[in-house]
């Protein structure tokens, strides 16, 4: 199963393993990944899994749709490796994936 | 003081038919919302999107349903009382004493919290030190427009509250409007209104820019925005607005005395009651075995709590289970015939 990396806020790392076909933001909340509220529950409608994606990886996903970019306008603190971690769909090219945690979600 | 036999908190579809099957077996209810329109999360985070999971009905957006469920309720003439947040709920004698924070009260024997995800608060900005200067010189709405004449007001946002007031406040103030990409979402003839007024220098446009600081002693005196190169820019403003939309927080249903895992309360599910006598929650907020966050789910879970609620309100009778289809107290209580 493919490994995804969160580093949280206070500077901890959490490596989980999510199934191919999950969302991040569904691996988080399976494993009690502090930071990802994800209140909409994964409809692209509320911006609370916002996460920041490594550099290095940002490239390799999948772009982003327009209805994804105007939740992250609503986002805390969005930056240019924001996402929306219940849009990234884990596969076995995301093995090692890393996302970082803002420090709040609003 | 409101007395009803059961007071719904939260008026997003599941409170909708919560209240419908309360009527259905004749019990009365009011509904209490803290927004100040009907139709929680569907009118509120997704009025246009497309819905293909209600049953009999292939496809419907969120104010679809909503207006389809205010229809359906409407032979009833139920109060509703929007824009109020219950802030209080506390045991009187038999009752639960309820109170919201305009200073409404209610006494009812049955609360059904209803509330989503909670309730919906504006989004605010980064920055703590905009706190001290919030309802002074920071904003997240508008109620007063006329406070803005004659000074310089910085807008944030790129969805259509932004753009609205960004044109309308450009009338009578200087206006700033800074959002954090190019591309605004909002509609495309405020949108283009936006770029005539930025143009004739009516409005002085800041793209790609977040707001980082604020200065100033009581009132705002300046602002610094920054943008994805770090370029820091110092704006003098008399007033901030951020348009971010809205955000849930579970907010006082945390203080009620219930089982609270993970922002959801923890109910049974044979009435769907919290670990309180006479408190149910049904719908996103409810958490138990296998529940899924499905408006289905809350359509089933309400029906199930306003039975229980039955026993509570009306001691001394028997429920007795009725179809529509053939009960004539139902037609009554319907209106038809």
């Amino acid at each position: 199963m493919p490994k995804i990396i969160f580093n949280t806020h206070d500077n901890k790392t959490h490596t989980v393993e999510v199934q191919n076909g999950l969302t991040v933001m569904e691996g988080a909340v399976q494993n009690d990944i502090p930071g990802i509220d994800a209140d909409c529950g994964g409809g692209m409608a509320c911006a609370t899994c916002h996460v920041y994606v490594e550099d290095s990886w940002y490239d390799k996903l999948a772009q982003k749709d327009d209805g994804e970019e105007d939740m992250l306008d609503m986002a805390f603190e969005p930056k240019k490796n924001s996402r929306l971690s219940c849009q990234i769909i884990v596969s076995d090219e995301l093995d090692g994936l890393v996302v970082n945690i803002p420090s709040k979600q609003g | 003081m409101n007395k009803t036999d059961a007071l719904i908190i939260g008026a997003g579809p599941t409170g909708l038919f919560t209240a419908h099957q309360l009527k259905l077996i004749g019990l009365d209810c009011e509904i209490v919302d803290n927004l100040d329109k009907i139709g929680g999360q569907c009118i509120e985070l997704y009025p246009d999107k497309p819905i293909y999971d209600i049953p009999a009905v292939p496809e419907c957006t969120g104010e679809e349903l909503t207006n389809n469920l205010i229809n359906q309720i409407k032979p009833f003439n139920i109060k509703t009382h929007l824009g109020e947040r219950v802030d209080e709920v506390k045991k009187d004698g038999e009752n639960w004493f309820v109170k919201t924070n305009q200073g409404k009260t209610f006494l009812t024997p049955n609360v059904i919290i209803a509330g989503g995800v909670g309730s919906f608060e504006p989004r605010k900005f980064p920055p703590k030190e905009c706190e001290k200067f919030e309802n002074k010189s920071i904003f997240y709405s508008v109620k007063d427009k006329t406070i803005f004449e004659g000074k310089t007001v910085s807008i944030f946002g790129g969805g259509d509250s932004a753009l609205d007031w960004a044109v309308e406040l450009s009338k009578t103030s200087q206006v700033n409007l800074i959002h954090r990409r190019d591309d605004f979402r909002g509609a495309q003839a405020t949108v283009d209104k936006v770029y005539e007024l930025s143009k004739s220098g009516q409005i002085n446009l800041y793209t790609k820019y977040q707001l980082t600081n604020v200065n100033g002693d009581n009132n705002l005196e300046s602002i610094e925005i920054k943008n994805d190169n770090k370029e820091i820019k110092t704006i003098k403003t008399d007033f901030a607005l951020g348009f971010f939309g809205l955000i849930m927080q579970l907010g006082p249903i945390a203080d009620w005395g219930l089982n609270i895992d993970k922002k959801t309360v923890t109910v049974d599910t044979e009435k769907f009651e919290t670990n309180q006598k006479g408190i149910y929650a049904v719908g996103d907020i409810c958490s138990y075995p296998g529940k899924l966050k499905l408006i289905l789910s809350g359509f089933h879970e309400g029906a199930l709590a306003a039975r229980a609620c039955f026993k509570l309100a009306r001691p001394n009778e028997k429920y007795r289970f009725e179809f529509t289809t053939s009960s004539k107290t139902i037609k009554d209580r319907l209106g038809v015939k």
